[in-house]
């Protein structure tokens, strides 16, 4: 049928395939998107929506589940309500109407404060050991190299549930437990053999010709690896970066344990609330979405460096 | 502008001996190439000399002055890589500014001489570009340029054509040169081409097996090699080595291979061993009825003006470059003629050279010049 011939390759789909997975990617996208999707628009719902079947896919957006997660309320009866006086501000007048008043903050704020401190130090402290460790078995030989980097990767080897006890107890006697620097220490530690395995192939890929370059044109070893090795791992540091946050953010069962008041990040949080007046999903969710943010923006901000990063080394330049 | 001597330099990476005791001088404003095949020292030499590499013993001078454990940085020595090692988060003029801007030199000087050394390279249109997307040619320059920038005592280049393609390796090599004469720095190249090396050096240096066998201008390289490694390694088609019978004095002229005599200069040492080597280079030998040694014709290649013939004889098998104006066939029983003042006579087991009329005045081509 087709007049003109075109020089196919091998290993170019042709139009159909093409559009076949184009198709499939979308469909994808949809499935892994609508769980997401569904948590953004329930903390916008009301209580009675939220839970509403057939479930409401068109409601009328609410504010409440934001003033729920951030505040603590009481129950009061209409008369004394009203005693008040008019609302003196938007979130008064949401909570009013479910006849309760605000009592307080919540401890939300803190918690998602906390996650922030703890997440972002720990990222930041297991990359920076990692890239000067990673450097070290990259360039140096290392007695028993082979053995430490298999010694390193050990930490990840058993679950967090094995070592708490454990680590429960060196933290009592350490005076670090329930503090944000012994959690951002323990997260250290175990990204730290990751952000090593990791930088260590990027920075194998880096000829070492750019260093003794460097080093012949007058810098010394450490400025060579600032100004000469740094700037070409970057791909590899942030991509690492976000799996070291990724995996400090959302870390559950070590924070459970190990904090109670103080040093408590927003995993363990966002369930509480469920507990403290019955199922506010739209909390919950509001809770939810705000824990996805950081890292959604800080995926979005490195893509470029993390989709570079991960097909790195994957064919020689 | 500077003189490097090196003093009996020795490298060991654990057993392997990679330079041995090597000792030579490379002059002030030479162009000097160091030459042999992979893995012969070459590399690790140049990159001890620019103190990429500490040496296991020996010493290393740098005008006069002992460098031998001062660190890369404090030598002032300007290095080409063979893969241009260009920083590629740089662009052409970060790149070739670089050196400059390490040494924290006024900005406006750094500009005016970042600028000339690019017009010097033909690459001026191009600083601010990034590295990325130039020709391998270009890069090279880029190399060269950042080399050239810091007007630094010495250049030292490992096999920087390595990496282009054979056309445009010609055209640098000439560029390399040009660009030698005008600036006129010590230069130290690493080749393994020998053909690189003799269309630019000023002086040779054969190594082999982390040995300096020979060192010499091209033209005494060729002719009057060392050893017998300098012979088969130089020229191409290589030398060709027939088996002679030894035993010769002091004074003889002339070598029996076959049952048949070929003279050769006269030797001015003796050879006491029972086998000797014979070595003619392919341009050497005449087809000719009457000549000392007989053979078949084994193969024929046609090369426009020249023609290489293969002939198989009882001593061994030779290639002969004849004019095309010979003719001769396949199978053919063709005698050969040798011009002896050209020929070397090789020791079977040490393979140096054995001291005659060809070598004499050249200061012997006992290598360790």
């Amino acid at each position: 049928m087709s007049a003109k011939s075109t020089a196919h390759s091998v290993v170019e789909a042709s139009s159909g395939g093409k559009w076949l997975a184009g198709g499939l990617v979308v469909v994808y996208a949809l499935v892994t998107m609508i769980p997401l999707v569904w948590i953004f628009l329930t903390g916008f719902k009301s209580p009675p929506d939220s839970i509403s079947y057939p479930p409401k896919v068109f409601f009328e957006p609410s504010m409440e589940g934001y003033v729920n997660l951030f505040t603590t309320r009481t129950r009061q009866t209409s008369e004394y309500i009203e005693s008040l006086g008019p609302p003196e501000t938007w979130y008064d007048e949401i909570v009013r109407k479910r006849n309760m008043v605000i009592a307080g903050p919540s401890k939300f704020a803190d918690r998602y404060l906390n996650s922030i401190v703890i997440g972002f130090g720990s990222t930041f402290l297991a990359v920076f050991l990692g890239t000067l460790a990673a450097y070290g078995f990259s360039r140096f030989k290392v007695p028993l190299k082979d053995d430490l980097l298999f010694f390193i990767l050990s930490t990840r080897m058993m679950p967090p549930i094995a070592v708490a006890i454990p680590i429960y107890l060196m933290y009592r006697t350490l005076g670090l437990s329930d503090t944000a620097l012994g959690m951002i220490l323990l997260y250290t530690a175990v990204n730290i053999s990751l952000a090593v395995w990791l930088l260590k192939g990027f920075i194998d890929e880096i000829p070492r010709e750019y260093e003794e370059a460097a080093v012949v044109d007058g810098y010394s070893r450490l400025q060579a690896f600032w100004k000469v090795v740094l700037p070409q791992a970057r791909t590899g540091i942030a991509a690492t970066a976000i799996f070291c946050l990724i995996f400090a953010w959302n870390e559950y069962a070590f924070v459970l344990l190990l904090t109670s008041g103080e040093a408590q990040t927003a995993p363990p949080y966002i369930p509480l609330i469920i507990g403290e007046g019955g199922l506010d999903w739209p909390a919950v969710a509001a809770g939810t979405t705000l824990f996805l943010l950081p890292i959604v923006f800080f995926t979005v901000v490195l893509r470029n460096q993390l989709l570079r990063g991960i097909t790195f080394g994957a064919v020689r330049k | 502008m500077a003189e490097i001597r090196i003093e009996n330099l020795h490298k060991a990476f654990g057993d392997f001996v990679a330079v041995r005791d090597s000792a030579f001088t490379i002059r002030d404003g030479e162009f000097f190439v160091m030459l042999g095949p992979s893995g012969c020292g070459k590399t690790t030499t140049l990159r001890m000399i620019a103190g990429l590499e500490m040496p296991s013993a020996g010493k290393i001078f740098l005008d006069g002055e002992d460098v031998t454990f001062n660190r890369g940085s404090e030598r002032d020595i300007a290095f080409v890589f063979q893969l241009f090692a260009l920083y590629p988060h740089m662009n052409v003029r970060k790149n070739i500014s670089f050196p400059l801007r390490i040494q924290r030199l006024p900005r406006r000087e750094i500009r005016e001489r970042t600028e000339e050394v690019a017009k010097l390279l033909r690459i001026d249109h191009l600083l601010n570009r990034p590295v990325g997307g130039l020709s391998s040619g270009d890069r090279q320059r880029v190399a060269l340029g950042r080399a050239i920038v810091r007007r630094a005592k010495a250049f030292l280049m490992d096999e920087p054509l390595g990496a282009l393609d054979a056309e445009f390796r010609e055209l640098m090599c000439e560029e390399l040169r040009l660009l030698h004469n005008r600036i006129g720095a010590t230069t130290v190249y690493v080749t393994h081409d020998q053909i690189e090396a003799m269309s630019m050096a000023d002086r040779i240096c054969v190594m082999d097996q982390g040995e300096v066998l020979q060192v010499g201008p091209p033209m005494e390289v060729y002719e009057r090699p060392a050893t017998r490694f300098v012979a088969g390694f130089i020229g191409s088609p290589a030398m060709n080595f027939l088996r002679a019978k030894g035993g010769l004095e002091a004074g003889a002229s002339g070598v029996e291979v076959n049952g048949g005599r070929i003279a050769v200069p006269r030797l001015q040492e003796a050879l006491d061993h029972a086998d000797a080597v014979l070595g003619v280079r392919p341009e050497h030998i005449r087809i000719a009825g009457d000549g000392p040694l007989r053979g078949r014709v084994f193969g024929v290649e046609y090369m426009g003006t020249r023609q290489l013939v293969t002939v198989d004889t009882d001593a061994g098998r030779l290639k002969i470059r004849a004019p095309n104006t010979v003719r001769v066939d396949y199978g053919e029983t063709v005698g050969l003629d040798f011009e002896t003042e050209r020929l070397v006579v090789f020791h079977p087991e040490s393979d140096r050279a054995v001291m005659s009329e060809l070598y004499a005045g050249a200061g012997a081509g006992g290598g360790h010049a």
